[in-house]
């Protein structure tokens, strides 16, 4: 009876913490800072759950996964049934899991956290999908008729998640770049049966996922499984091929694709516009995470491309971006790395949880502070004029406006710099289709499913909305999907 | 069966130039005068910008000229017919501006040589008096000669060592060209080091002769998404990996283009120097 009374006045567990690498350790590699919940302590976590009649959670989610309905198999230790759960709504849940900001997204709508701390969703999500991890799934499997169809379920207990994958009904989709966008919209076309293929420019697929996030962050070997998960489901991924310049988009129609999804992402680096940014040892920030994320120059020489590693290194922005590039920075044996921001703390763009990891790790936090010239010496950057910030009215973001303060300039000593203060979208594609049309930055412009002005065509994702989040994205990828179904079987424009 | 990727030919030009003609039927028919490809040759490797040194689209092969210099070039070097390279993407780049322009003078130095063939090639079919300078060290270090004589009205070749042809470099000669020969030169072309391509430049600006120029900056993606290739034009930035590779030469801050081609000189020779350690027998060195 006693047990009674308190459980149905719920005991008040607190939110379970993640176990991390120590900062002074996690400095020196290259090795996930988060370790991820045990068995026991996501069991211990989704009890947290109140589990309620109207979750708001997942009102919160860009993709809406059934929070609540996942959370129970956790709870019932169900845990491939949790995975199941998530799949429905989103091919990558352990990209998710570790770099959404759930904070602003379903964590910030969860009723416990009116007056505790929300239950911890993102990490939920993380161990389901980690859990499974080594399980290998069933790739490209192209069945005769469909009692070969039913065999091959029996056979390989395939689950309802990519049961539909495997009843192709031969309509080719086109989907172009292979991030978050395209991965979603390519994974759901694919379970509604549609021939998808997916094309990337690079070498590797993943997008943003492996050239941009960084692997203390995000593993590449989470990104792959997850690509192997899409592929499973029947998506051919051609890589090393850049549509507008391998193939145009209208190439691409002659060839039979139904229906073209634009995903290109926000591949254009901006810089700043001041005096010496060309100078040796200024990088852009995709630059910087390109050669190290991509192309593995932290094991250079084992891996050929190599990057330049320096005493002080200051980075300039205050986004996901900067922090990731300081982090690295620091990882690359940096003494000192300095974050250069013009607005505050309170303004900084970046997720919570990784000021304060880069924090803990020892970048310094350089606020209310701007740019105003590079200062070289022998080709190489060796100063920064910056000027001082003080925060004026609100501006249209709503975030309070950066002013310079009269007769504050002064130089900071630096090595190496990285610009991380926005991507645009990369003209290569669009260059190439006129009958695109794009917006006064050069972003596509689209109807709210993600209709172009060219029929057929579908664009989402940052190339759309500028440079956002990877949910976001996928939120994006997931409607075009939807769309480009609707669109096929009633050819209405 | 010829795979995608896999080097049919490979042709050993001079003791450091070595070409390969590679299945890529793709980019074979989409590839125009002045376009690279971007290149890793093994799993681990960088990705390196090459220009397309020649395409025939019927046989699905590009050609790739390779001066052996760091450590993925020479990797390259050591690498035999019926090999793949690990990766191809392309054709990127914005194609040569080609048309009837008249009497152009097109300038090739070193390696430099490749990427002009198939300029000469479309210039050709476009009716221009073609007045072709190759540029080398020596007589052994000049590469297609016979093809471009072949398409060129006029040809005309330089050694630095006086081995062959017009002794000195490829600026000098040019120089008494403009000088002496009063016809009048609509177009010059040079594609070479950058030394050599600024040398030119400064010479046809006295002469107010519209010079393109290639340039050769270190790239990583070739798409544009990285920025590793900025030049400055006009005192403009600008990527050559989308708004070149090539560019008005009298505008091209050549100083900061060899600045930055210098940023990974020690990388550079830490990688180069394992390599040779590990292919001491096949290098022979």
């Amino acid at each position: 009876m006693q047990n009674e009374h308190l459980n149905s006045k719920k005991e008040k567990i607190p939110r379970t913490k993640i176990s991390e690498q120590k900062p002074e350790e996690r400095i020196k590699n290259f090795n996930e800072v988060e370790l991820g919940y045990t068995e026991e302590e996501a069991v211990r976590e989704s009890m947290r759950c109140l589990m309620c009649k109207k979750p708001k959670c997942i009102e919160g989610c860009p993709v809406n996964i059934d929070i609540k309905s996942f959370i129970a198999y956790i709870k019932n230790k169900e845990f491939e049934k949790a995975l199941e759960k998530i799949r429905e709504k989103n091919a990558l849940p352990g990209v998710c899991g570790r770099v959404c900001p759930q904070e602003d997204q379903c964590e910030k709508t969860c009723i416990l956290g009116i007056k505790d701390q929300p239950v911890a969703i993102g990490k939920l999500e993380r161990f389901a999908a980690d859990y499974e991890k080594n399980k290998n799934y069933v790739k490209n499997y192209k069945p005769n008729n469909s009692d070969e169809v039913n065999n091959f379920i029996k056979a390989n207990k395939i689950t309802n998640s990519n049961i539909e994958s495997i009843r192709f009904n031969n309509i080719k989709v086109a989907v172009i770049g292979a991030g978050p966008a395209g991965l979603t919209c390519s994974g759901e076309l694919a379970k509604m049966g549609y021939k998808v293929t997916l094309f990337e420019a690079l070498h590797s697929p993943g997008g943003v996922l492996v050239y941009g996030i960084p692997e203390f962050r995000l593993p590449k070997k989470i990104v792959n499984d997850e690509v192997e998960y899409v592929k499973s489901l029947g998506v051919e991924i051609k890589l090393n091929t850049i549509i507008g310049k391998t193939f145009t988009i209208d190439e691409l129609f002659s060839k039979g694709y139904k229906s073209v999804f634009i995903a290109t992402g926000a591949g254009l680096p901006y810089f700043l516009g001041i005096k010496g940014e060309n100078l040796n040892g200024v990088y852009s920030a995709n630059e910087y995470l390109t050669r190290v994320n991509l192309m593995k120059a932290y094991l250079f020489p084992e891996w050929d491309t190599p990057i330049k590693k320096a005493d002080i290194v200051s980075v300039i922005g205050g986004g996901n971006v900067a922090l990731d590039s300081a982090r690295t920075a620091l990882r690359l044996g940096a003494k000192k790395v300095k974050l250069i921001y013009r607005r505050s703390e309170a303004e900084m763009p970046g997720r919570i949880e990784e000021i304060k990891h880069a924090k803990e790790e020892g970048v310094e936090m350089v606020y209310l502070t701007n740019p105003l010239e590079i200062i070289g010496e022998n080709g190489w950057v060796k100063k920064i004029k910056c000027i001082r910030m003080q925060l004026g009215e609100p501006d249209e973001s709503g975030r309070r406006r950066p002013l310079p303060i009269t007769n504050s300039e002064h130089e900071i000593d630096t090595d190496i710099i990285v610009i991380a203060i926005g991507q645009g979208p990369n003209p290569v594609l669009t260059q190439t289709s006129p009958d695109i049309m794009l917006n006064k930055k050069g972003n596509i412009v689209t109807d709210a499913v993600g209709k172009t002005s060219k029929k057929g065509v579908f664009a989402g994702g940052d190339i759309v909305t500028g440079a956002a989040t990877v949910i976001l994205a996928m939120g994006a990828g997931k409607i075009v999907a939807n769309a480009i179904d609707e669109y096929i079987k009633t050819g209405i424009w | 069966m010829v795979l995608e990727n896999q080097i049919i030919n490979k042709y050993n030009l001079t003791k450091e130039i070595v070409s390969f003609e590679v299945f890529s039927p793709t980019i074979a028919n989409k590839a125009k005068a002045g376009q690279f490809v971007i290149v890793r040759a093994s799993s681990n490797g960088e990705r390196i910008p090459l220009t397309i040194a020649d395409f025939n689209s019927t046989r699905g092969y590009i050609n790739l000229t390779i001066l052996k210099r760091g450590k993925s070039t020479n990797q390259l070097g050591l690498m035999e017919p019926g090999q793949l390279l690990n990766d191809i993407v392309g054709p990127l780049g914005k194609p040569s501006e080609i048309e009837k322009f008249g009497n152009v003078v097109v300038i090739g130095g070193g390696v430099g040589i490749a990427p002009i063939l198939p300029i000469i090639k479309s210039l050709h079919y476009e009716d221009n008096y073609i007045i072709s300078v190759l540029g080398a060290k020596s007589a052994e270090g000049l590469i297609f000669t016979k093809e471009i004589k072949q398409y060129s009205n006029e040809f005309h070749i330089c050694t630095d060592d006086g081995s062959l042809g017009f002794k000195g470099f490829v600026s000098e000669f040019l120089l008494n060209y403009l000088k002496k020969d009063n016809k009048k030169i609509n177009r010059v072309i040079a594609i070479g080091p950058a030394l050599m391509m600024k040398a030119v430049c400064s010479i046809t600006k006295n002469f107010n002769i519209k010079t393109i120029v290639s340039l050769n900056p270190i790239m990583v993606d070739g798409t544009g998404m990285c920025g590793s290739c900025r030049v400055e034009v006009a005192n403009q930035t600008k990527f050559a990996c989308v708004d070149g590779p090539e560019f008005d030469g009298h505008q091209v801050d050549f100083d900061l283009l060899i600045s930055r081609l210098n940023i990974y000189c020690n990388e550079e020779d830490i990688a180069l120097k394992k390599f040779m350690e590990n292919h001491k027998c096949k290098m022979n060195i």
